[in-house]
């Protein structure tokens, strides 16, 4: 199996809070990588260093052989790295499929010229854009909701419309921040039909998430985050037994 | 699939025949004044598609939009003036004026990248007041801009030799000099519209709202946020510098007071009362904001005459106050402006 993410020794201070303190963990290609810990762990914080949105202080992050451009986020997103967030962002006044359609824009060209030209290539390139954006909507299930605002998408909706909006983006890793937060056990399910046909459809999962049972059955390794450090990084089975993942939780 | 085009082909051959005997209906009628008027309003509709796109569009809050309509015209009052002797044709003046706003709004614009909302305004009207206070003053140690005074005797725009002041005879009728630019505004404001209403379905377009809408989630797309910004801020201030050009060649004179920070506001205000971010909302916020103040200066004196023989107030400052209730009726009963953008009609129709 080969590695596709290897983050070396990241820390990130907020003023005096050292919010993480030398992390390194691996994600293999194909893998589903879960990432939890107890509130404040910095697992949403690792997670804005890896995707860009915060600049690091310290560390290194490899991505499919090469460093990432860690602190630009477009640059991450143009690497294969694709994310959604924990307080769900949406384009709230566009319809679902703009928003997808939205997510194609770091894989498509036509700039003033041609949108003002509309020349052949960039009516394809719109098409195109188009048609991709309706098969993700059709992939995470919410095919009939694309002419519709995403503000006024159901809650389990606008989760799988951003899925569908990361995925647009042609990500080989898929940074998922707690996307089954505030779902019922049906939704959740369903999110974890959605996330194992994403994987195999070949694309890499990280997930970051709070239902440790859903992460437990969904992942292929976990690691855990505690006070800003990893403590444990293993197979599922083997970190569920681990004394300090049942200290974190549980507490001395 | 065939009707629905015809139609619509039917329906702007009808807009473009209304808007061709407009100037002659309204010269006829109430005279040349009004199709001074005319102009006006589309040189201002211009402005308020520019500005649509940098507010409307890519949500950014400027309130010094009015710099690049300054440097198209005096772009053009420079080009074309016995001021430095130089007598360039129109026709090479708008498209280089509509490059130097464009470099004009990158070079504001970068500096205000990080900033949103009531932070982006406040510099952006410091940008604005700097340009108008540099014109006002670069008439010494070198007179560049002749100061205060301004640039006069600035050539009109020719065409095919014409200059567009003087009238011309055409089958025997004659069309005055402001219905003749009247018919060269009409022709770029549409140049204008296509440009934006193409822009606005694009790739381009997209990019700008989903940055309006929320910038974090938009870089997670992948969108270079700078750049996009960058180019909202060049093609706004693109369409200020040809509306700035053709306004020192119909004027055919300048100076710094007509580029305040009153008229920036004016031109945000057509923006907001029509509609934020629709273009059809944006033509008629500016049509309303330059016709009705206008009707009001010609009527307001006239009817207080009649009805208590004398003329009470002054029509001037009556209009201002009556513009002021105005805008807080509009922002009270339709605050997203008079004509918003038809998204939730168009949602439930796909419904």
């Amino acid at each position: 199996m080969s590695v596709l993410l290897e983050a070396t020794k990241i820390g990130k201070h907020f003023g005096g809070v050292q919010a993480l303190k030398d992390v390194s963990l691996t994600i293999n290609t194909g893998e589903i990588y879960g990432l939890i810990g107890p509130n404040g762990a910095g697992k949403t914080t690792f997670f804005n260093v890896l995707t860009g949105l915060y600049p690091k202080d310290g560390g290194t992050v490899t991505f499919d052989g090469a460093p990432l451009p860690l602190g630009s986020p477009h640059a991450v997103t143009r690497a294969g790295i694709a994310r959604t967030f924990q307080n769900i962002r949406l384009f709230a006044n566009m319809t679902a499929l703009e928003n997808v359609m939205v997510g194609r824009h770091a894989r498509a060209k036509v700039g003033v010229g041609g949108a003002v030209m509309r020349h052949r290539r960039a009516r394809e390139e719109e098409a195109a854009i188009r048609r991709r954006a309706e098969e993700l909507l059709h992939y995470v299930g919410i095919a009939d909701r694309g002419g519709q605002l995403a503000r006024h998408l159901a809650y389990g909706d606008q989760r799988r419309l951003e899925i569908a909006r990361a995925l647009a983006t042609e990500p080989r890793l898929l940074a998922l921040d707690e996307p089954a937060a505030g779902m019922n056990a049906t939704e959740t399910s369903e999110l974890k039909t959605l996330i194992e046909g994403i994987r195999a459809d070949g694309v890499t999962v990280l997930l970051i998430e709070h239902d440790v049972k859903l992460v437990m059955g969904l992942c292929d390794r976990v690691a855990v985050l505690d006070y800003g450090e990893k403590i444990a990084e293993d197979v599922p089975d083997a970190v569920k037994r681990d004394p300090k993942v049942i200290e974190a939780y549980l507490g001395a | 699939m065939r009707q629905p085009k015809q139609r619509a082909l039917i329906g702007l051959a009808l807009i473009g025949l209304a808007l061709a005997i407009l100037p002659l209906v309204v010269g006829a009628a109430l005279g040349n004044t009004w199709v001074r008027v005319l102009d006006y309003a589309l040189l201002y509709i211009m402005l308020a598609l520019g500005l649509n796109i940098v507010v409307g569009f890519a949500g950014l809050l400027d309130l010094g939009y009015i710099a690049f309509y300054a440097v198209g015209a005096y772009l053009y009052a420079l080009l074309a003036s016995p001021h430095f002797g130089l007598h360039l044709p129109a026709w090479v003046i708008l498209p280089l004026g509509a490059l130097v706003a464009g470099v004009f709004g990158v070079l504001l614009g970068a500096p205000t990248l990080r900033l949103r909302g009531d932070y982006l305004a406040i510099v952006t009207l410091g940008f604005g007041e700097i340009i108008r206070i540099f014109l006002n003053n670069l008439n010494a140690p070198v007179n560049i801009t002749n100061g205060p005074q301004g640039i006069a005797r600035i050539d009109p725009i020719s065409i095919a030799g014409h200059p567009l002041s003087r009238p011309l005879e055409i089958f025997g009728y004659t069309l005055s000099g402001v219905t003749l630019y009247y018919y060269l505004f009409v022709v770029l404001a549409i140049g204008i519209i296509f440009v934006g209403i193409r822009l606005q379905d694009s790739r381009i377009g997209r990019a700008w709202v989903a940055i309006r809408e929320d910038e974090i989630a938009a870089k997670a797309c992948g969108i270079d946020t700078r750049n996009v910004k960058l180019l909202a801020f060049a093609m706004g201030a693109s369409f200020g510098g040809v509306a700035g050009g053709l306004f020192a060649g119909f004027q055919e004179f300048v100076s710094p007071e007509s580029f305040g920070l009153l008229e920036s506001i004016m031109v945000l205000c057509m923006v907001v009362l029509g509609g934020m971010g629709h273009i059809p909302g944006v033509i008629l916020g500016g049509l309303l904001l330059t016709l009705l103040p206008e009707a009001f200066r010609h009527g307001a004196g006239p009817v207080q005459q009649a009805l208590f023989g004398k003329v009470l107030l002054d029509p001037e400052s009556l209009r201002m106050l009556l513009f002021g209730v105005a805008l807080i009726l509009v922002m009270l009963y339709r605050p997203a402006g008079l004509w918003p953008e038809a998204r939730h009609r168009r949602e439930l129709a796909e419904k």
